[in-house]
């Protein structure tokens, strides 16, 4: 297994690079301020086939390997962490269907999500359950060939502006939300879908966060997802592979908030010298980068074990996010004090980038979640796992 | 129709120039792109191509191995084919090669349009383009804003003094244009994917049926210095001040160097 990357990795990091500073750095700031979606970018993206990676070519994607996709969110992030969602989410919304889906159901979505024409969310979070997966509570009852759907979902990327959603209810209420959860493509267009609101965040504040309610949306039987009661082994599997979509974002922004502040330490003149001459500042710049670089090789390992499809995937994906979520936090922390009063002001990018890094602490589970998941890895190597977990 | 866009290898915009003890650009370890005015050739030849106007579209390029990367990214922009000229005999050449070199390989490529950039970014001779039409003693359209082909001739909208010009020629030409063509695209990712299957071809002096002897030793002309231009004073900028204030300082500005 090897998870260097080629001069393929480098040559899509330089496109994407160049993209990302002409073209989606020179915007992020407005987006922020006006918390508003980035439907330009949207297009650009698909317009540079960038937002098809994960998909086959036969459905008109590109089939990157999990490396290239990785690179592909971190440059993004590292101009703007609102944009660099959007390769995020569309995958992170189709790989219920990826792992799970039928040939039928691929071609049916695949094609239009592919080539970026339809946007994709990932409904499984609701107001009473968050980390808690298992407590969700909205409802999915059969009737004939169809399902009814009843309930609500909150905190979903890019629920109001999604096409299609897949969506998480409970099909068997005995059963409880581990065996009786079940997984559904929704479209947007089905009467009694509606997301009434988009929260106010601290970052990423041009991707909106919706609520989504469902009232009676009615679904084909042939748009579940796997067989009922799949639908909480699907969101783990799912959440297994997209947490690295985080970890990456993370490296993207933390890198985003280094080049900006060795930019100002070089330009910046006290006391008679560069900013960047003071010894003290060097330390902050070294451990910054040195820190990241130990997060973006994390993540590249873990991107390696997911196309090895690696029994112990969770271990190495989560492990990637905890450390270069908080990695990144720390990172975008320690830039806004280089840039001093300059960095808290919306003149330089690096306060922004110290809000939007902490969402990368919070979303596809918590760095708790994360660490329970670390340790359930670590006692099931000893072969001490607790039984039922 | 068939259009040939000739393309140069330069060092990166923001690079140190740094010569050889021959005053030779010095190439090594330092990035290079896509000479940046011939992109937006690369982009004007593009257009006629999704407008169906071009049939096809072939990039030419003279420059050393590494040259064939300019090739590569051009074609991930979209066109066809493309055809790097390189052998030892041509290091430093100067214009006059470089467009002896190019008129043989557009003589054998025969295309309607032989489309340039209006300079290069690294010597800004922009010799090559008329000493070409020159040589293949075709019409030069040069400094077109716009590009049009139709019955049997190319037609560039020039900026003039008082407006614009349309030039026309009957094809074939060698034709120039400016950065008022419009942004030039990015490549795509599949773009990327499928220049790497798109054919590139290598060829010597030798298939040209030019020798090095027929170059005069690569260059007419030899360069004996190289500096930096002198630097200009910063300008003054008056800026976010009301407007009367601003026409004072204007006019004091000019009085203390008794221009009124």
């Amino acid at each position: 297994m090897t998870y260097l990357p080629t001069a393929e990795h480098d040559e899509l990091r330089a496109v994407v690079r160049e993209l990302a500073d002409e073209k989606i750095a020179p915007r992020a700031a407005e987006i922020d301020e006006k918390a508003e979606f980035p439907e330009d970018l949207r297009q650009l993206l698909a317009q540079q086939d960038l937002l098809g990676t994960c998909f086959e070519e036969q459905h008109g994607g590109t089939a990157l390997d999990t490396l290239a996709q990785t690179i592909l969110v971190e440059e993004i992030a590292r101009a703007d962490a609102t944009t660099s969602l959007i390769p995020i989410v569309q995958k992170l919304g189709a790989l219920p269907i990826i792992l799970a889906g039928s040939d039928e159901q691929k071609d049916r979505y695949f094609p239009r999500l592919a080539s970026g024409e339809w946007l994709i969310a990932f409904g499984l979070t609701e107001a009473a359950a968050g980390s808690d997966v298992a407590s969700n509570r909205m409802r999915a009852v059969r009737d004939g060939d169809e399902y009814v759907l009843n309930g609500s979902k909150r905190f979903i990327t890019h629920g109001s502006v999604a096409n299609v959603l897949t969506v998480f209810a409970i099909t068997d209420a005995e059963a409880g939300g581990r065996k009786g959860m079940s997984a559904f493509i929704v479209e947007a267009d089905t009467p009694g879908f509606a997301a009434p609101r988009v929260e106010h965040k601290m970052g990423i504040r041009g991707s909106p966060t919706a609520e989504l309610t469902f009232d009676d949306v009615r679904v084909p039987s042939t748009n579940r997802l796997g067989e009922e009661g799949d639908g909480f082994k699907i969101a783990m599997e799912t959440l297994d592979r997209s947490r690295l979509g985080i970890a990456a974002q993370a490296v993207g922004i933390a890198q985003g908030a280094i080049d900006a502040a060795v930019a100002y330490a070089a330009d910046r003149q006290q006391f008679g010298q560069r900013v960047a001459d003071f010894q003290g500042i060097q330390w902050m710049l070294a451990d910054m980068a040195s820190q990241n670089e130990a997060a973006r090789q994390l993540t590249y390992a873990a991107a390696a074990r997911v196309d090895a499809d690696a029994p112990d995937l969770p271990y190495w994906t989560s492990s990637a996010k905890l450390v270069a979520g908080d990695t990144a936090m720390r990172v975008t922390t320690d830039a806004v004090q280089v840039l001093g009063g300059y960095g808290y002001i919306t003149e330089y990018p690096v306060e922004r980038m110290m809000r939007d890094a902490k969402i990368t602490q919070l979303y596809e589970g918590t760095q708790q979640i994360q660490r329970l998941i670390v340790a359930r890895q670590l006692l099931q190597r000893a072969g001490v796992a607790k039984r039922g977990s | 129709m068939k259009i040939v866009v000739c393309i140069k290898q330069v060092p990166a915009t923001g690079a140190d120039k740094r010569y050889t003890a021959d005053l030779r650009l010095d190439r090594t370890g330092v990035e290079a792109i896509i000479n940046p005015l011939d992109e937006y050739a690369i982009e004007q030849a593009l257009r006629l191509a999704d407008a169906g106007t071009a049939d096809s579209v072939t990039y030419l390029c003279m420059g050393p191995d590494q040259a064939s990367e300019a090739l590569r990214r051009a074609l991930a922009m979209g066109g066809d084919d493309a055809v790097l000229i390189t052998d030892a005999a041509l290091a430093g050449a100067d214009e006059w090669t470089t467009a002896k070199v190019l008129a043989a390989a557009l003589d054998k490529l025969a295309p309607d349009v032989a489309l340039m950039g209006m300079a290069s970014d690294d010597a800004r001779g922009s010799l090559v383009p008329g000493a070409v039409a020159a040589m293949r003693d075709v019409p030069l359209l040069s400094y077109g804003s716009e590009l049009a082909l139709a019955d049997g001739e190319a037609r560039v909208r020039r900026l003039s003094a008082t407006g614009f010009d349309w030039i026309a020629a009957p094809l074939p030409v060698v034709a120039t244009v400016t950065d008022q063509v419009g942004e030039p695209r990015y490549a795509s990712l599949k773009g990327i994917m499928a220049a790497k299957r798109k054919p590139l071809e290598t060829w010597s002096l030798g298939d040209l049926e030019l020798s090095a002897d027929d170059l005069h030793g690569a260059a007419l002309t030899t360069v004996t210095d190289t500096r930096a231009p002198e630097e200009k004073p910063p300008t003054e900028r008056i800026e976010n001040v009301p407007a009367p204030e601003a026409a004072a300082k204007i006019a004091d500005w000019l009085e203390q160097r008794k221009l009124i």
